[in-house]
């Protein structure tokens, strides 16, 4: 691997790394690589034969994921990761197919596909990496963010209802449905060799700091203050309904595999 | 029952109908789409046919998602197709791009009715042409072709699969209602007699692959997912690897070679039916179902003594910009019939470029021309 010229020391992920591109394009702070991390962890101890592994993205911060994992990936356009995702998965059943995107990309450009694969259980697996805004564009309000929460496009407090991610996807029919943050990095890493390994349409939420762009607007100006935050705040509640499992301001986050 | 394989005979079949069998024949085997007059017919049969041959159809939730999962079902090894009209043509633009910039092999069936917006849902049109060439954002050239009857709607989905797996690009089958819903025989010629092509594979073992880098046709020989060839494929512009490089020279070497590679290769591409241009005067460029209505015309104003030829466009894009320069410096006028407010005429206007003049025949759509009104138009440019 070239980590001559990034001046890298060797990581143990690395073979499954595109070391090669690395620097990563992402913030310092950010929960992203956490998230790769934890995915290539939880993949390693899915055993699952990795010339057989995808990974579709879709276009943002999180949908640059897929380039920088040494598995067949496909970056491909906002929202349609996951559409895209079905096409490959029932012409090839051999292929597990994993979706990493963002919460913008799959619950608002992409939202309806995301109903709708849920509601047919296509057998792939959708990380949706959930940072409360917009981050490739600027900060922008986004479909997760919370009541009163500022971004770039909501100096004044965000003024919509947010979705309810887990609750969503159990609605509309997924076989496996959890959340964790990136504070939880064994129970997420766990999560995602279960989500993997399942059959059907597997969704797991995962909450990301996003310091540059969340952080600073909201009073939590660091990764590690929004880390922090996620471990005081987070509560385990495996197998409620995730109805109940909303995020407000400010407020816990209710965490935990929610369908199985 | 008998299951149906492949389908080899005379039938009575309608345009769409013919479509589907050409995809099935050309080794179509993955289908997504989302129902739209007046193309559903084509889902239709898709949806009954592929799985007698081990295929897959999926309804989609819209055309967004019905043209992404067949670029990934392409990625997957299978060649794949959808078909809509206008309105869902509009929505797949988007991933006609991916396409395009992926160099995904791929067949879009768009059946045109009358425009714009929801327009005519069940009668004619000509009106999504200059759409099928630049609808998606960006520089790049494209393969579309325009069949005049159900027989030549199938063997046209036979050519363009085999245009797309060449070039690595979707092709495009420009329809309409009035030919999709036309009934007619239709020839389906044993399986054996076709000629079918599939993209080229890597040469190379995975550790020497570059996905994009192109052999002496500037075409990339082409991995599938899932044959361990590791590769990143993305919309960004892209190096040889693949990989995202966000400068002007990039951009540069890629979208040259994504337009080079068509416009080279033009003669290969190229279809172009030919009528008594010899000696002409005037001579009717059309294409679709406007050809077949001014062929009618054509015979007419010859049996007047009008000497009139007749030029019909089979590949419309790219468009044949040579051989109409050549026409242009004999004849007096080119007459151009289409179902729209004037789209072809003006690339006709372009490269006849001020050397004869270019009349436009225009239909709003709804129905196809009067064979009169072009014959009217033959005899006031012939005088």
């Amino acid at each position: 691997m070239n980590t001559a010229t990034t001046n890298r020391a060797g990581h143990p992920l690395d073979p499954y790394l595109r070391t090669e591109r690395m620097p990563h394009i992402w913030c310092s702070g950010c929960g992203l690589g956490l998230v790769v991390n934890c995915f290539l962890r939880g993949l390693i101890q899915s055993r699952l034969a990795l010339d057989k592994v995808v990974v579709v993205s879709g276009i943002g911060c999180a949908g640059r994921a897929a380039g920088y994992i040494n598995l067949d990936s496909f970056h491909t356009t906002h929202g349609r990761a996951i559409p895209f995702a079905t096409g490959l998965k029932l012409a090839n059943p051999e292929l597990k197919v994993v979706v990493i995107s963002g919460d913008g990309d799959l619950t608002a450009i992409g939202g309806n596909h995301f109903i709708h694969a849920a509601r047919r259980n296509v057998d792939i697996t959708v990380l949706c990496i959930n940072n409360f805004i917009y981050g490739m564009t600027g900060g922008q309000v986004g479909p997760t963010t919370p009541l009163t929460a500022r971004t770039t496009t909501s100096v004044g407090g965000n003024i919509d209802q947010p979705f309810n991610i887990p609750y969503l996807a159990a609605a509309s029919g997924a076989a496996y449905v959890a959340r964790w943050t990136t504070a939880q990095v064994i129970r997420l890493q766990k999560s995602i060799t279960e989500a993997l390994l399942k059959n059907g349409f597997s969704l797991i939420e995962i909450i990301t700091p996003c310091p540059t762009y969340y952080g600073r607007m909201n009073k939590q100006r660091t990764g590690l203050e929004q880390m922090k935050y996620y471990r005081d705040n987070s509560i385990v509640k495996s197998g409620i309904d995730p109805k109940h499992a909303g995020i407000e301001f400010n407020g816990p986050i209710i965490v935990g595999r929610f369908v199985d | 029952m008998t299951e149906r394989k492949y389908l080899a005979g005379e039938f009575f079949m309608s345009g769409d109908d013919a479509c589907a069998e050409g995809a099935i024949s050309a080794g179509c085997r993955f289908f997504a789409g989302y129902p739209i007059t007046p193309a559903s017919e084509i889902a239709e049969r898709m949806s009954e046919r592929l799985p007698e041959v081990a295929g897959t159809y999926i309804q989609m939730e819209d055309e967004l998602a019905s043209l992404a999962a067949v670029l990934g079902a392409s990625w997957g090894g299978v060649k794949a197709m959808t078909a809509t009209s206008g309105p869902g043509f509009s929505l797949m633009m988007e991933n006609l791009g991916l396409g395009i910039m992926t160099e995904t092999p791929c067949v879009i069936v768009d059946v045109q009715r009358g425009s714009p917006s929801t327009g005519l849902p069940t009668l004619t049109g000509q009106g999504d042409m200059m759409q099928a060439r630049w609808g998606s954002h960006g520089s790049y050239s494209i393969i579309a072709l325009s069949p005049d009857s159900p027989q030549e709607l199938y063997d046209l989905t036979i050519r363009a699969f085999n245009l797309s797996e060449k070039y690595r690009l979707p092709v495009l089958v420009m329809t309409e209602a009035a030919t999709g819903h036309m009934y007619e025989k239709v020839v389906i010629p044993p399986m054996n007699e076709i000629e079918v092509v599939h993209r080229r594979k890597p040469a190379v073992s995975a550790g020497e692959y570059l996905p994009f880098k192109p052999d002496a046709d500037l075409v990339p020989p082409m991995a599938n997912a899932g044959e361990g060839y590791r590769v990143h494929i993305t919309g960004l512009t892209h190096d040889e690897r693949g990989y995202p490089a966000m400068t002007a020279e990039a951009q540069d070497r890629l979208v040259r070679r994504l337009v080079d590679k068509i416009e080279r290769n033009r003669d290969d591409i190229i279809d172009l039916e030919e009528d008594r241009i010899d000696g002409a005067e005037v001579v009717v460029c059309s294409y679709g179902i406007s050809a077949r209505v001014s062929r009618i015309a054509v015979e007419q104003a010859r049996s007047e003594g009008i000497r009139v030829g007749m030029l019909r466009l089979i590949t419309v894009w790219p468009f044949p910009e040579d051989r109409i320069r050549d026409i242009s410096e004999q004849v007096r006028a080119f007459v151009v019939p289409e179902i729209n407010y004037g789209q072809i005429s003006l690339e006709v206007e372009r490269c006849a470029c001020g050397r004869t003049k270019t009349v436009l025949v225009p239909h709003m759509g709804g129905g196809v021309h009067s064979p009169g009104t072009i014959l009217e138009v033959i005899k006031q440019v012939a005088r």
